[in-house]
């Protein structure tokens, strides 16, 4: 089967590699390039933990191949902070409420909460949640995410 | 890795992917938002040589409303975009009102219209709405295209009218008469889960708030979407009193067929039918009348 060289920009950073066309985009951000960050749960679309941007908006990196990427902008978890010890103030939203326990399903969530927050600064609880509804958490309850996710509305001026 | 080898082309234009198509024959699954065909893929129930990825093809991406108020999807726009576009929201509202019960937005992300219809699953919502909303799809191959009505498109489970080397390029809504009222809804275990039952509701009636026309569409009551044609009929002539939406509800027990599963029984499913039916029926004669 025929290799494809692409080039993708990933956290601001492009680069080209030669893949096989099968290779699930979240395979490839998790093994090609170490992002870790990405997690895989189910692999076929139900847990929303391998959710990343793409093109700013978020989506399953599980439902797709790395070679659709080709030309265009993927953001993972590790783009959040801007450095370490510097966390993005989401992140740090997560940190203060208890938004998280095992940190399984917390990229996935970060990354959905960022675009949605950004178009809906001031959402109420049940918008919060029906934001959330693709992404499924096996610890928290969820009371604590959807805290830490109204907390960081209410700090909404932070910007992106 | 999970999905088995395949070789992988993503045509620029329209016609190269009727080209490809043609050559490859069975070989070559068409790929679009891929929220139905990568996970099978990932589960190796499907095994395709060849993916055709229709996602670089800017021309199968629009919508459109005609001065004949005919409304037109390109079967490559997203079901977000479709959410969120004002046209769908003005012309289209049963569309608009069934689009977020589609998944999660991570997957409305990149699902798309076309390939939701073509998918053909009888529990999804947009093969409903197309039926309800009296829609066609054209599917083009190289060298020819055709128009087949929503009633005529769906055949059996998971299964359409369409053939191999075609594809589906455009949806087509013509526009609801006057005094035309619409709903849907459904039920489902968690909220972007594939509902256990819901249905589409269209009613059109005369000045004195009598019917003259309906239409009644259920997802996962059979193997395709089932439009209860002859339940439908009975509320012509008919006002919204309780007794007749009763009766017509009833009615509709012999047209659909839902099946035991591991979600919910076939009397589940058929008593979710009977009250989700005399939901929609009040408020599409509400909103008919109001218009
Ligand atoms: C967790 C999860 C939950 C979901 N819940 C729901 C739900 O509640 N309701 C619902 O309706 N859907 C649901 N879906 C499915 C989702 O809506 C899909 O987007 C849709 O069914 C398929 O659209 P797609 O664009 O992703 O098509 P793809 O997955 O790319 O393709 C599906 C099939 O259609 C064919 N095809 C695609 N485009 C064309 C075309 N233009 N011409 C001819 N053939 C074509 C493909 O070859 C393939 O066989 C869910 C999916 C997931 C992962
Ligand atoms: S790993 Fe992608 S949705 Fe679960
Ligand atoms: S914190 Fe463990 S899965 Fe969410």
């Amino acid at each position: 089967m025929s290799d494809h060289t692409i080039s993708i920009t990933v956290n601001g950073k492009t680069e080209e590699h030669t893949i096989e066309p099968r290779l699930l985009l979240s395979d490839f951000l998790r093994h090609q390039l170490g992002l870790t960050g990405t997690h895989v749960g189910c692999e076929h679309g139900v847990c929303g933990a391998c959710t990343v941007l793409f093109d700013g908006q978020p989506v399953r990196s599980c439902l797709m191949f790395a070679v659709q990427a080709n030309g265009h902008e993927i953001m993972t978890v590790e783009g959040l902070a801007k450095s370490m010890g510097n966390l993005h103030p989401l992140q740090q939203a997560f940190w203060e409420a208890h938004g998280l326990q095992c940190g399984f399903c917390t990229p996935g969530i970060l990354l959905t909460l960022l675009p949605f927050l950004a178009e809906n600064p001031r959402p109420t609880e049940a918008e919060v949640r029906e934001a959330l509804s693709g992404n499924l958490c096996r610890c928290t309850g969820y009371q604590h995410i959807v805290d830490a996710a109204l907390l960081a509305a209410s700090r909404m001026e932070f910007g992106n | 890795m999970k999905p088995a080898p395949f070789e992988y082309i993503a045509p620029t234009s329209l016609a190269e992917a009727l080209t490809a198509v043609r050559q490859h024959g069975s070989d070559a699954s068409l790929l679009a938002g891929g929220q139905s065909l990568v996970p099978v893929m990932n589960f190796r129930l499907a095994q395709p040589a060849m993916l055709v990825d229709l996602n670089r093809i800017p021309e199968l991406d629009y919508v459109r409303r005609e001065g004949n108020g005919f409304i037109r999807i390109g079967s490559m726009t997203r079901q977000r975009t479709l959410e969120r576009h004002p046209l769908i929201a003005q012309y289209t509202p049963l569309l608009h009102e069934a689009l977020p019960y589609i998944a999660h937005p991570q997957i409305r992300n990149r699902g798309t219209i076309g390939g939701s219809l073509a998918h053909a699953d009888p529990a999804a919502e947009l093969p409903v709405i197309l039926l309800a909303l009296n829609g066609r799809v054209q599917l083009q191959k190289s060298g020819g295209a055709r128009w087949v009505h929503g009633r005529d498109f769906y055949t059996d489970l998971f299964t359409t009218a369409r053939a191999e080397d075609e594809i589906l390029t455009e949806i087509e809504l013509p526009p609801l008469p006057p005094r035309t009222g619409v709903a849907f809804t459904e039920v489902a275990r968690r909220h972007g889960d594939y509902a256990l039952s819901g249905v589409a509701a269209v009613v059109t009636v005369d000045e004195r708030a009598v019917c003259t026309a309906a239409r009644l569409v259920y997802l996962n009551a059979g193997d395709t979407p089932i439009s209860a044609t002859q339940a439908a009929a009975l509320l012509v002539g008919e006002q919204a009193d309780e007794e007749v939406l009763t009766a017509v509800a009833h009615a509709t027990q012999q047209e659909i067929t839902p099946t035991t599963d591991i979600h919910a029984t076939a009397d589940y499913k058929r008593h979710l039918a009977k009250v989700l039916t005399v939901r929609v029926l009040q408020q599409a004669f509400t909103r008919a009348v109001n218009e």
